[in-house]
């Protein structure tokens, strides 16, 4: 790709200012959808655009807009998803704080597409300098009557609030994120009915992440089939890759969806650090399945990943190298579950628990070998079974790590505890 | 009304139930534990997963609306092993103490355990997650937070039924639990519903709590005679002892719910002021009596007021606490036996009683409408207009049917009154007016009795006999059956039959039974209207 979009900020320096911003074409998007588009044309051309959505389940965005009633009476309002806390996910954080307006401006295209009039940007609370931009960026675009009264002297308005978040993962499920917004517990809402039927404040209500929003301009601007022209037909775009963990230079990388995991690593991310091997990744924050190094030439989009049975999820790339324990790994991950499970469904609000208890068990030593099986059947029962999928969450990447490493697991049972740990004691001990 | 299958069987049922309530209809309980009919769907203990055809994913059944042509599978295997898993992760943490714990006998985990437990304990007791215990919430209710199972039935009941909003979630994951807003105390007037509403042992009545276990208790349904309400409820009692009244579902009347100034009435039938035998004035004090001698004595004492002053010098007062059926033979023995008309209801309260718009209302009689109904009370001040007669001379003779006319009136005006009055007294417990009785007649307090009541909205209701009157007391209907044959009249037989007589000379009651009126009751014909008969 020749420039950035969601990165731009590496190539223009400040774009972030709303000066700067405008004179790079900055709002040009905006105007046309407003001035020359009707709403539904604009749902069409994101739509055409095949956007899918980026916080991780990869649902068309257009497609989700068109499930917003025809007939309701009630206000429509835009929940832009920025409580970004997956572990290994700092993508949307990139975007709010070094290309503001770019979020601003696809906030603004998609409320006039679904016909709202109010926005609101769910940011993650510890993210306090991304809501500081994102206000300073407001206060600049609503001088220039970007947000507000008559935009563009369309007779269109819309407020746009920051709303800073509570303080919990669970507030970036989508129910979650709602009811947290209208000043309650975070408490995932059952489904159906969904939030595009009855979300906000009882209203049809649109959540998107963003990065989505993000990507909307673009699609104004350049035509839908620009946007396909990037990636895989079947979830195209630019893409922000995110690699942390054992590798030379982690960082974000913004690359047509579809990339192959093995390039964005080794290429981009300058392969694992120290010259050592690679032993695992988890290639979509730690929702999802680990993948094994003879796994990582797949490609990151929707479709290819699902093909091998993982996901692409926020693309927030988890490098492991050979020695990293892998008990120790999910521990760390169960103990991130079991921290943030709201409680309220109760295979995850006891199966969560349950399972940190475990792990610590076997990493401790004082595991038991009959403990492996009873860890995979807590995540069998946990899964499919709850109001949101924070079970799954917790289940999939755990029963991912008992089958590709089994090995390990037991190695803790019948050494005690963690024999990579003992490994490197020994030559002290001697 | 969509048919559907459940377990094989072939449904009719209204439109917008859910599966739980559509199994319920054919027999079949799928086991749950944050649904409540009378609450909003929380969906969140998970253990009402069902099997829906064509539906990839278990569905919790509380949140599936029925369909035509729906088949629901609650007892496949998929269903039984979620249902089992989901009692497996509700029982890692809690303490098992059933042993000491007040809900043991009625605790949903015990029962379900039974159908679908994994007889296995995975859970080292020390590697469970420990919480409060015995946190107190309120003047009626403590928590222990161990074996709570975060079901939310309580909170929703605070936020929905009585909008208080004082009980909240607390903290995540396996360390969530129940606890009061800072600064609130769980205190509203029906605080005790959360107890009721907790499926398991975590919410406790402080009133109730280790006073007994509840499979040593007998149940019976009855009627709350706290006020004009008349909330369904089952007493709970034992050997003629009541450890609690709980609501009874009646959605015409209480829903699912009753205040707490009824639950703890069943202490007002209890108290060491219960009349035991019948008593005769013997000067200044009572002679214990038989109750042919009381019956006799009081014929006596009826008749040479008769004779003396005419029929119309022997009145009655009729408490509206008084059964429909205690009010219609006490005056109709003055009608026919007596030849009298005075008979006059009362219905008093404290001016200040505590009400609400919901269930606590502001008359704390249980029968005022029955009385209505039956004549005794038309504008109010009928019981006033006798105690006047009495004043002037005219009235000889007073029977009180389950009014206490001191309390009432005052003192001073009952002295001026019925100084010089030969008094009958049916009540059953000693108050200030019994000081003024000649004769007294000790009758069955309302869980002791058979009966209706008829209540403020001019529902008919039954109370129902949970167990016989403390010593030689009788039901109220027994005691003025035994009076009327005293004075030649007809003897009763049965509460059915009284009730047959009354809707004989009663329009309001046309074409009712006792049996009619059922566990749930029925509206008075033109009920609403105070002015029947």
């Amino acid at each position: 790709m020749a420039e950035n979009v969601l990165l731009r900020h590496e190539d223009v320096p400040d774009i972030h200012k709303l000066d700067v911003y405008l004179a790079h074409d900055g709002y040009v998007a905006a105007r046309k959808a407003l001035t020359t588009l009707k709403p539904e044309e604009v749902t069409a051309l994101v739509k055409e655009s095949n956007l899918r959505g980026r916080g991780g389940a990869g649902f068309p965005a257009g497609v989700k807009w068109g499930f917003l009633p025809k007939d309701s009476d009630k206000p429509v309002y835009l929940c832009c998803n920025a409580d970004e806390s997956e572990p290994g996910t700092f993508k949307d954080r990139a975007i709010i704080e070094k290309n503001t307006h770019i979020l601003l401006e696809g906030i603004l295209i998609t409320c006039y597409a679904i016909n709202a009039h109010m926005a609101y940007i769910y940011i993650r609370g510890e993210f306090a300098y991304g809501a500081k931009c994102l206000e300073r960026a407001l206060a600049e675009a609503y001088d220039q009557g970007l947000f507000g009264k008559d935009i563009f002297g369309t007779g269109f308005d819309l407020e746009v609030y920051v709303h800073r978040g509570a303080g919990a993962y669970i507030c970036g499920e989508e129910t979650g994120l709602i009811q947290s917004i209208e000043g309650k517990r975070a408490y995932p809402r059952i489904k159906p009915p969904f939030p595009a039927v009855y979300g906000l404040f009882g209203c049809p209500t649109i959540v998107n992440n963003v990065e989505t929003l993000a990507c909307v301009s673009s699609i104004i601007k350049n035509g839908p089939d620009w946007f396909r022209s990037i990636g895989p037909e079947s979830g195209p775009g630019p893409k922000i890759y995110g690699v942390s963990g054992h590798v030379e230079q982690p960082g974000m990388f913004e690359l047509p969806m579809g990339m192959p995991l093995r390039e964005v690593i080794y290429d981009y991310a300058g392969g694992i650090k120290d010259g050592k091997q690679l032993k695992a990744v988890m290639p979509a924050g730690s929702s999802f399945p680990v993948l094994t190094p003879d796994e990582i030439d797949v490609h990151m989009d929707f479709d290819s990943m699902r093909a091998i049975g993982a996901f692409l999820g926020t693309a927030g790339i988890i490098v492991m190298d050979e020695d990293t324990c892998m008990v120790r790994a999910l521990e760390i991950i169960d103990r991130f579950y079991h921290h943030e499970s709201c409680g309220q469904c109760s295979p995850c609000r006891e199966g969560t628990g349950w399972l940190h208890k475990l792990l610590v068990r076997l990493e401790e030593g004082n595991g038991k070998a009959e403990d492996i099986d009873l860890i995979d059947r807590i995540c069998t029962n946990m899964m499919g079974n709850t109001v949101c999928v924070l079970a799954d969450a917790a289940a999939m990447p755990t029963q991912s790590y008992l089958t590709k490493f089994r090995a390990e697991f037991v190695a803790h049972v019948t050494a005690g505890g963690c024999p990579l740990k003992k490994a490197a004691a020994q030559p002290e001990a001697a | 009304m969509p048919t559907l299958e459940i377990d094989g069987q072939e449904v009719t049922v209204e439109d917008g139930l859910n599966v739980i309530q559509a199994a319920e209809q054919v027999g079949i309980e799928v086991p749950h534990y944050c649904y409540h009919p009378g609450l909003s769907i929380s969906g969140n203990c998970r253990m009402c997963l069902v099997e829906i055809e064509n539906i990839p994913k278990l569905q919790i059944g509380c949140n599936t609306r029925v369909a035509d042509g729906m088949v629901v599978k609650t007892t496949s295997e998929r269903a039984k092993h979620a249902q089992a898993a989901v009692l497996e992760f509700l029982l890692i943490n809690h303490p098992i103490d059933c042993p000491i714990c007040d809900q043991a006998g009625e605790c949903k985990l015990q029962d379900y355990y039974m159908l679908y437990g994994a007889y296995k304990s995975e859970m080292q007791l020390e590697a469970k997650v420990q919480k409060g215990k015995v946190v107190d919430l309120g003047p009626e209710v403590v928590l222990d937070e161990e074996r709570c199972i975060l079901c939310a039935r309580c909170t929703r009941f605070c936020d929905e039924i009585t909008q208080t909003g004082e009980l909240g979630i607390f903290e995540r994951g396996d360390h969530s639990r129940i606890s009061l807003f800072p600064g609130k105390q769980l205190d509203n007037p029906y605080s005790g519903n959360v107890v009721d509403v907790c499926p398991v042992g975590a919410l406790t009545s402080k009133d109730f709590r280790f006073k007994a276990r509840v499979w040593y208790l007998e149940k019976t349904p009855s009627t709350c005679t706290r006020c004009a309400t008349g909330c369904n409820i089952d007493i709970y009692h034992r050997q003629g002892e009541i450890f609690r009244f709980r609501p009874r579902q009646n959605p015409d009347v209480n829903e699912y719910w009753m205040c707490d100034e009824g639950r703890h009435w069943y202490k007002s039938f209890q108290q060491d002021s219960r009349i035991p035998t019948p008593l005769v004035r013997d000067g200044s004090s009572f002679a214990v009596a038989s109750w042919d001698g009381a019956g006799t004595a009081a014929a006596q004492a009826v008749r040479r007021t008769q004779d003396e002053y005419g029929a119309e010098a022997v009145a009655a007062i009729v408490g509206a606490k008084a059964t429909n059926e205690e009010a219609f033979l006490l005056s109709r023995l003055l009608r026919e036996q007596i030849g009298s008309t005075q008979t006059a209801g009362l219905a008093w309260s404290p001016a200040d009683a505590f009400h609400d718009d919901f269930l606590i209302h502001a008359d704390k009689n249980p029968n005022t409408h029955g009385l209505k109904s039956l004549g005794l009370l038309n504008g109010g001040g009928e019981a006033e207009a006798i105690l006047s007669a009495a004043e002037q001379g005219q009235v000889k003779a007073l029977f009180v049917l389950g009014a206490d006319l001191v309390t009432a009136f005052g003192q001073e005006r009952i002295e001026r009154a019925l100084g010089e009055t030969r008094v009958i007294l049916l009540d059953t417990d000693y108050n200030g007016t019994t000081e003024y009785a000649d004769i007294v007649l000790p009758i069955a307090a309302a869980p002791e009795t058979d009966g209706t009541c008829t209540n403020q909205a001019g529902r008919v209701q039954r109370l129902s006999q949970a167990f016989p009157p403390p010593g030689e007391a009788k039901a109220g209907w027994e005691a003025l059956a035994l009076l009327s044959t005293h004075l030649d009249g007809p003897d009763s037989v049965s509460i059915t039959d009284v009730f047959g007589e009354l809707t004989q000379s009663v329009p309001a009651f046309t074409g009712l039974t006792y049996g009619k009126i059922g566990l749930q009751g029925v509206p008075l014909a033109g009920a609403g209207s105070s002015a029947d008969s």
